[in-house]
């Protein structure tokens, strides 16, 4: 695969984030390319999910600028945001349904909300929705809390593709998933890739999604993005955290299984 | 991987480019009709390609022209698919030349999304059957919260028992917690609203009796009516709106976050641990609360029978001095029923929450309803009691 485009359609300059004395991001600069997968990885603590509320505004960086296609979003108009939020979407560690909605509702929230669409409408296009992200129509009837959670993780990437967003945060996508259905996420994710056209920013912990789904991988270390590149590159880079992430036993096995895949197609 | 044509629909919405609003339309060729599509398929434009392609007839051996499409989305992909089928469509994915590779997929992700097959079980509804099914589920859920009820007190009652001879497990730092939240926290609005009702059942009382001559008797309303009734009630009416709810809310959002299993695997007794000290601790807090309830109330009467009725503060408190002692003792007697019964109630909503934050909302409202209408029901059933015993 490799890079889509060099065009920057997220691009994070200089970004600092301090909690009190406590100094997270330290000119932070990254670059997210349209088309691409980008997995961020990074040990705990490093602010993987710091940097993603950062890049779609659920917090306000101590310093620094962060542009979605192109804009700034410190500076812009509510009414401009609110725009630009609708270009992208978010898929939040827990899932994050609305409990008190069903699975449809919750999908068809955004459609009738910023789309103006009637109900029926609203809720047919989700019906869709949920059936790309490989959900049974009959599970949309119920509520966030009568899901499992590989449903949850899939119902709440349905309502983050609701409006077609151009970008897609996922926060930890195959966290509590079992190793058959984060490999079948991480298929879905690259269908949906294809499909969709979506540039996909991706915070994970699962060596085996880098390895599969993900065209450039960015390490987080040392309060910057230590590393951005392809995974080869990145493996390859002399830092002591790197090493032991991707050549430990773990991340060989990653490999290996990533390896016999690719030998498999 | 080429072309990143369909995703014009992203630049398309910037200022500067043109947006071409989606559209359709039958051209009649030499080689056959063709359905041409131009302009955005896409969200925005949805409602208006649905009137387009409800306006339009199109036969079924048509070939579409996809090259003046500038963008499209699962939204217009979804509108294809319904105007010319999934089975067209999906023929047409595989034979159309001028079909980028992106939107090769996504059509036929949308084509195999809506393919699936539609089981939705359609059960004919009677609605006086409806209606009556409803009572009797209604019927039933009462009498099993009833006997929850029941159960919860009886498995309280023998934590208790076990717990009481071993003060070790008495947990007095969680006790004092409690009583401080419950006890001293409502102390300010119970007194004041308290203080409140007192003024104004003095002012009722002066209205009503001053017509008899009575207006003295207006103290003797107040005191007996806040030693017997009042103190306790409103007390026990304020806590359990203030405290059930509490109660309900944190051992529900407990359960809710697993801290419930958590505490029973680890091999502790979330009765024990939970429900015990906030049991506990309303005993303590109820009766002293229901003391605070009465002496405000009887302040409230008091200052109106001296500011508009001319009865001096003196002879104020000698009236209330020779009114038996008994009438306060059966109005402090109720408060530790109130108190094991609102905690009681409060703790087992929390108990019943199921999965999610909409959950601990429903049972926070149940608990408050349910406590404040056992509470009304058993002082009635007090009074009435109390009037045959001739007390």
């Amino acid at each position: 695969m490799g890079h889509r485009g060099n065009e920057a359609i997220i691009s994070v300059r200089n970004l600092n984030n301090r909690f009190g004395t406590h100094v997270v991001h330290e000119k932070l600069d990254l670059d997210v390319f349209r088309g691409e997968i980008l997995g961020v990885v990074g040990g705990s603590g490093t602010g993987k999910s710091v940097l993603l509320r950062s890049i779609v505004g659920l917090h306000r960086p101590s310093g620094g600028e962060v542009r979605i296609f192109g804009q700034d979003l410190a500076g812009l108009s509510s009414a401009r945001r609110s725009q630009l939020d609708r270009r992208t979407g978010v898929l939040f560690q827990g899932g994050a349904l609305f409990s008190s909605l069903t699975v449809i509702e919750n999908i068809a929230l955004p459609l009738i909300e910023h789309a103006g669409l009637g109900r029926g409408d609203a809720e047919y296009l989700a019906g869709v929705k949920l059936a790309l992200a490989g959900l049974e129509k009959k599970s949309g009837v119920l509520f966030p809390s009568e899901l499992s959670g590989g449903m949850i993780k899939r119902a709440a990437l349905a309502r983050a593709l609701a409006l077609d967003p151009d970008i897609l945060f996922l926060d930890e996508p195959t966290a509590g998933l079992d190793p058959i259905g984060a490999a079948a996420f991480d298929r879905l994710l690259m269908t949906l890739r294809e499909a969709l056209g979506l540039t996909v920013f991706l915070v994970t912990h699962d060596l085996d999604t880098l390895y599969t789904a993900c065209d450039r991988v960015a390490v987080l270390s040392q309060k910057k993005v230590l590393v951005a590149d392809r995974l080869e590159v990145v493996a390859a880079t002399d830092d002591p955290w790197v090493q032991n992430y991707f050549h430990g036993p773990r991340g060989r096995a990653a490999q290996q299984a990533a390896g016999t895949v690719q030998e498999e197609c | 991987m080429t072309g990143i044509s369909h995703k014009q629909s992203a630049d398309s919405a910037m200022p500067g480019n043109q947006v071409v609003p989606g559209n359709l339309r039958l051209v009649e060729s030499s080689d056959g009709t063709f359905l041409h599509l131009f302009g955005d398929w896409t969200l925005p434009h949805y409602k208006n390609l649905e009137r387009e392609m409800a306006a339009l007839d199109v036969p079924g051996s048509c070939r579409v022209d996809f090259k003046e499409l500038s963008a499209l989305d699962t939204a217009g992909a979804t509108l294809l698919a319904r105007l010319l089928g999934t089975d067209r469509l999906s023929n047409l994915v595989l034979s159309a030349p001028d079909l980028a590779e992106e939107r090769r997929s996504l059509l036929q992700a949308v084509g195999e999304a809506l393919n699936k097959p539609d089981e939705k079980p359609s059960v004919r509804h009677n609605a006086l059957f409806d209606w009556l099914a409803e009572i009797g589920k209604i019927t039933v859920g009462l009498w099993q919260t009833l006997l929850f009820l029941l159960n919860f007190m009886g498995l309280t009652l023998i934590t208790v028992i076990r717990v009481l001879p071993r003060p070790r497990r008495w947990r007095l730092i969680s006790l004092a917690t409690h009583i401080h939240q419950t006890g001293l926290n409502a102390v300010p609005i119970v007194a004041l609203l308290t203080f409140l009702v007192g003024a104004v059942v003095a002012f009722l009382g002066a209205t009503v009796l001053t017509s008899f001559g009575a207006t003295i008797y207006t103290v003797d309303l107040v005191a007996y009516s806040f030693m017997r009734e009042f103190g306790v009630l409103l007390a026990a009416i304020l806590l359990a709106g203030r405290t059930a709810s509490a109660f309900t809310a944190q051992i529900g959002s407990m359960k809710v976050n697993e801290e419930l299993d958590a505490l029973r695997v680890q091999g502790l007794d979330p009765i024990e641990m939970l429900v015990l000290p906030r049991m506990l601790a309303l005993l303590v807090t109820l009766p002293l609360l229901t003391f605070v309830g009465m002496m405000a109330g009887m302040i409230g009467g008091a200052v109106v029978s001296v500011v508009s009725l001319d009865i001096s503060t003196v002879r104020f408190i000698s009236i209330v001095q020779e009114i038996p002692l008994r009438h306060f003792l059966l109005g402090m007697v109720k408060a530790p029923f109130f108190a094991f019964l609102i905690a009681l109630i409060g703790c087992l909503e929390g108990f019943k929450v199921e999965g999610s934050a909409r959950s601990v909302g429903e049972h926070t409202t149940s608990s408050v309803v349910q406590s404040i209408f056992v509470v009304i029901l058993l002082d009635a059933v007090a009074a009435l009691f109390f009037m045959e015993m001739g007390w």
